[in-house]
């Protein structure tokens, strides 16, 4: 199938939806897998390195979850095609940044994507909307053990499943979750929530931005540790402390609601009028005010209708997605022109952010002067 | 401040990450944080960064120069934070002993095992078992029963073939005859 088709249709979990998905994007589980024998993608010949492609992926193709998936070598996409599958989470960069005897394979729903040869012969993830932890790691670990009944995985009886890097040997896997967390960052807890998280053998980082700077008020959390645990014992981990962040988001917005509603109005209010009037538009413009209006919506500011389009804006704003449609690469400032153009054709028919179900009204304007 | 990867930039990005009360930094220039990922959004990469470079100093502890089967040094080790091949996890296990206690929960996989692994585990502990039974039927000059014990040896023997070794990698060599070079540069790691 051809990958075209695969980029002009959304991903389930990028239709939103599942548990809490109001303030959980999406649910990941990655598993790497190697094979015996055989020297880890970055240490093998090309040779080598065609040989284990070509032993693993027909065995991929014939998953039954792989029934029409797409699967395309590394040599047949475009680095443009390659960045798009990144921002939707399908291709790790390290994969896109591969050549021949590297190849991905995912289902027609996006839920699935292995990527063979990336930094161990098999990477291999299921993602889906909302909090579902355990249905992503059950989807995935279904299809581990289908291929594990045909080809021999490096496998030490102490250490677990072997990996190119020491960090993953053991379970070989790393959940996360994605979470849009305004409320804390707005209320200055972000930092506090970061570091207890780390303080359990947690991790959470800004998804896009460098350091400790989240766009889009956007994070990842996910597991450090991959050996000495169980993969249920991790997943409960990531799972009771997603609930605690969940908890913790709820109640920082209800606090600013009661305290600061003036600077929470006022952030919503503003990324809409900036949003709404802008010609030119960054990306990283984008996603933080567009975190804002997303707020707005689950404050009841805007009417739930706009949700599918403020979600459907965080992807299509990223700048693969945005020239996935047009003829030619575009200039960075060609790319913040067209941005700004597809947001305010999207936004046209959205109201002013209504204060009135908060009970609040929006500051007076006073008498003019 | 220099960067820690390439300990000529001007360290721009800063990162600390606290694994169970033990806190790494590092300190990247905005070249090496690009090239190490620790801007993707997929975003794995800045865990396995912090291990690995804690890695590298550690595996040196261990003996052996270059891993048989597939020719990876200590110094590969060093360089790239990952390791050759999977009978690298033999080949270099003194050095790699209290590196993995210091990043991970543990140092025994407690979690799932490919079911062929723990069929082969399954009889191997059984053959172990027979052997023994099979010396003590020997000694007191139980002929049926050493038969009957010779013949299930032989049939767990034949079972086992080919599934895992001692180490549970195979003892097979990598990349054919010799040591394979290092991975020739058109895979195009930009
Ligand atoms: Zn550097
Ligand atoms: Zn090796």
């Amino acid at each position: 199938m051809p990958i075209r088709r695969l980029l002009g249709e959304t991903g389930e979990w990028m239709q939103g939806g599942g548990p809490h998905s109001q303030i959980v994007v999406s649910s990941r589980v990655r598993l790497a897998r190697n094979l015996n024998g055989h020297a880890f993608p970055g240490w093998a010949r090309k040779q080598e390195r065609m040989q284990v492609l070509d032993s693993i992926r027909p065995e991929v193709e014939r998953l039954p979850e792989m029934e029409g998936a797409y699967s395309v070598l590394s040599q047949d996409m475009t680095a443009l095609e390659k960045q798009v599958l990144v921002e939707r989470h399908l291709l790790s960069r390290e994969h896109a940044s591969k050549g021949v005897g590297s190849a991905v394979v995912m289902n027609r729903a996006q839920t699935i994507s292995i990527m063979i040869n990336e930094e161990d012969h098999l990477r291999m993830q299921a993602i889906r909307g909302g909090l579902q932890l355990a249905e992503a790691f059950e989807l995935i670990n279904q299809v581990d053990s289908a291929l594990e009944a045909r080809l021999d995985f490096a496998f030490h009886p102490e250490l677990g499943f072997l990996t190119a890097c020491p960090s993953n040997v053991g379970t070989g896997m790393r959940a996360s979750a994605m979470v849009h967390l305004p409320g804390l960052v707005l209320s200055e807890q972000i930092n506090q929530v970061i570091q207890a998280v780390n303080k359990i053998g947690l991790a959470v980082r800004g998804l896009y931005g460098e350091g400790t700077e989240a766009l889009g008020n956007l994070f990842q959390v996910s597991n450090q540790t991959t050996l000495g645990e169980t993969e249920t014992e991790i997943l409960a981990r990531l799972q009771r402390v997603m609930e605690q962040i969940i908890e913790h988001e709820q109640n920082a917005r209800l606090m600013l609601l009661q305290k600061k509603p003036n600077t929470l109005l006022d952030h919503v209010g503003r990324g809409y009028g900036i949003l709404l009037h802008a010609y030119t538009m960054s990306s990283k413009e984008a996603l933080n005010l567009l975190s804002y209006i997303k707020l707005g919506i689950d404050l009841r500011l805007f009417p739930e209708e706009c949700r599918q389009p403020v979600d459907e804006l965080f992807m299509e704003t990223q700048p693969a997605h945005l020239q996935k449609g047009t003829r030619q690469k575009l200039a960075a400032e060609e790319r913040d022109v067209l941005r700004a153009e597809i947001i305010r054709a999207k936004l046209r028919g959205f109201r002013a952010p209504d204060a009135a179900p908060l009970g609040l009204r929006a500051p007076d304007p006073g008498p003019a002067s | 401040m220099n960067c820690d990867v390439c300990q000529q930039g001007q360290a721009t990005v800063f990162l600390t990450q606290i694994v169970d009360g033990k806190m790494q930094k590092v300190n990247l220039c905005e070249t090496c944080s690009r090239e190490k990922g620790v801007t993707d959004p997929t975003g794995f990469a800045l865990a396995d960064l912090l291990m690995g470079m804690g890695a590298a100093q550690e595996i040196e502890q261990g003996g052996v120069q270059k891993c048989p089967a597939c020719g990876f040094s200590q110094s590969d080790f060093k360089k790239t934070g990952r390791l050759g091949c999977p009978d690298c996890y033999q080949t270099f296990a003194e050095g790699l002993a209290p590196m993995l206690s210091g990043m991970h929960k543990g140092t025994v996989h407690t979690g799932k095992r490919p079911v062929r692994m723990a069929q082969f585990l399954e009889r191997r502990a059984r053959l172990k078992g027979a052997e023994s039974e099979l010396r003590r039927a020997v000694a007191q000059e139980d002929y049926e029963t050493a038969a009957r014990l010779r013949d299930e040896i032989r049939e767990l023997e034949s079972a086992m073939a080919g599934v895992g070794s001692e180490g549970g990698t195979s003892a097979r060599s990598v990349g054919g005859a010799g040591a394979p070079e290092p991975q020739d540069s058109e895979g195009g790691e930009v």
